[in-house]
């Protein structure tokens, strides 16, 4: 079978599940899965869009990394990172994809052990902060006013 | 290595053990990790990649882990063995041969933990469980996580979390999977509808070799897509209740196939046993949707004769590269099909099943 995208061998066969009952099979070669899977998902398009090609995109290269070299458009194209830096490099580009994977753009998980003291005062404050939106939401705002006071300790040391 | 002293094992995976292993196979928890200091794949030299590893070697041997890992080369192993380790689930299909340059893998010998080096991130941690074990294999992982972060800088973000050449695996890091065997949703057409329920929970469904691979034998991986924004508990948690639904409505189907249709069951399952036995040539895909109506006949009680680890080895020993390791040499399409079909007769003829 051939990839929907490009004249190479489909490899990849993945399963959308739309709305209303309905599935769509989309086969692709090992190139262009990769760059479908990090595509925000388009859920609702009745009409079979995959093989339609992409509009073309404003010629924006958008910022470089200066450790790695790699432009904004390059990863847009292939949906890979070429360092650690690139996340703070596209900062303002990430945020919204962000978004759109996860459904949020502040990790709360686990930690490693060994990070140094102000970067384990910055995991506190991103909590804090978390929580805050939350107390707020839930309309406690007698806690919120608390954890307010703290954010401002922190970020003022 | 050698990795022919693995294959009379059936690896942690296909023990046919563990909590709830009438419907759910084995547990998975990766990590995705990279080192601060040097390029992700995409941008890594031969030399970087080889710094990668070497880092990776020095931890894995000074680190005070559980389980003892053992480094072993991709680019210097033979093919079948790679495709071998595959499908032990061990590595994935990428390590194996859609990646070029310096790369391996580190596992232990029960084929519990394993860590590739110079996958699509510079480190992949793996456990794996036999049966339902979010939590054990969660403990089990971190604790490895932990020795490695003792000796390895980790590319970690305050705000991000744990940093990763694909900005889908971002933050937490963790992909769990918990691999189930459905057959009852899948012979009563309910299994569409678990599916919608998952995608609308954000839950991603793939088959037996993860992205991109069609389900065979009603086996299904149900995973986390989300890993940025909650933590490890809350995602494992999620992925619990779901699996906790699903069980519940595969148990019912089969309850429902016993109680409203044993006789054409018992039929179905006599059947497939007829075929594995009696076949002369046959494809994997095919053994393994037989060998799922064999599963389910002995878990509906259909079949005494049969113990499950038997239809594990039956399910592993007829994959691919099994059968050539087992032949000692390698088979084309053709021959392995016939090889497959010799191997299950002789099997089942040993099992005293085949009358």
């Amino acid at each position: 079978m051939k990839c929907l995208r490009c004249p190479k061998q489909a490899t990849y066969h993945i399963t959308e599940v739309l709305p209303e009952d309905r599935f769509e099979e989309v086969h692709l070669c090992e190139d262009c899965a990769k760059k479908y899977l990090v595509e925000p998902h388009k859920k609702a398009a009745p009409g079979k869009a995959t093989d339609v090609p992409e509009p073309a995109e404003e010629v924006f290269a958008g910022p470089t990394c200066e450790s790695c070299g790699l432009s904004y458009l390059e990863f847009r194209n292939h949906g890979r990172f070429g360092c650690a830096h690139d996340y703070d490099a596209f900062k303002g580009e990430l945020l919204p994809l962000l978004e759109s994977i996860h459904g949020d753009v502040r990790h709360v998980g686990k930690t490693p052990r060994r990070l140094p003291r102000t970067q384990g005062e910055q995991v506190e404050l991103a909590t804090l902060r978390r929580r805050l939106q939350q107390l707020v939401t839930e309309e406690n705002y007698e806690e919120a006013a608390r954890v307010r006071d703290r954010i401002k300790e922190l970020e003022a040391s | 290595m050698n990795l022919d002293s693995l294959l009379p094992n059936l690896g942690e995976w296909l023990r046919g053990t563990g909590p709830e292993s009438d419907v759910v196979v084995s547990t998975r928890v990766r990590l995705a990790r990279n080192l601060a200091d040097l390029p992700f794949a995409t941008r890594a030299t031969a030399a970087h990649k080889a710094e990668v590893i070497t880092r990776a070697k020095e931890a894995l041997a000074k680190s005070d882990t559980q389980h003892k890992l053992e480094y072993t080369d991709i680019p210097s192993m033979a093919v079948l063995d790679r495709q071998f380790l595959v499908e032990r689930q061990l590595i994935s299909r990428e390590l194996a041969g859609g990646l070029d340059g310096p790369r391996g893998v580190a596992f232990d010998p029960t084929e519990t933990a394993s860590v590739m080096v110079n996958e699509e991130d510079h480190l992949r941690l793996q456990v794996l469980r036999s049966g339902f074990a979010l939590d054990e294999a969660w403990q089990d992982i971190d604790r490895l996580d932990d020795a490695l972060e003792q000796r390895l800088s980790y590319a970690f973000h305050t705000q991000f979390g744990y940093l990763t050449a694909c900005p889908t695996n971002v933050g937490t890091g963790m992909r769990a999977s918990v691999m189930l065997h459905l057959p009852a949703l899948g012979l009563t057409k309910q299994i569409d509808k678990v599916f919608r329920a998952l995608q609308k929970i954000n839950l991603a469904v793939r088959g037996l070799h993860g992205e991109g691979s069609r389900a065979f034998g009603d086996l299904y991986q149900i995973s986390n897509h989300v890993t940025l924004g909650k933590n490890e508990a809350k995602i494992l948690g999620e992925i619990r209740e779901v699996i906790v639904t699903i069980l519940q409505y595969e148990r019912q189907a089969r309850n429902a196939i016993v109680k409203e249709r044993r006789q054409a069951e018992h039929d179905r399952v006599a059947r497939a046993i007829g075929t594995l036995g009696s076949a002369t040539m046959i494809t994997a895909e095919e053994t393994m949707e037989l060998l799922s109506a064999v599963r389910l006949g002995i878990h509906l009680h259909l079949l005494d004769s049969i113990p499950v680890t038997a239809v594990n080895q039956l399910f592993i020993h007829t994959q691919s590269a099994h059968l050539q390791k087992l032949a000692g040499h390698t088979l084309d399409g053709e021959e392995r099909n016939s090889a497959r079909a010799k191997y299950l007769k002789a099997k089942l003829r040993e099992l005293g099943s085949h009358k």
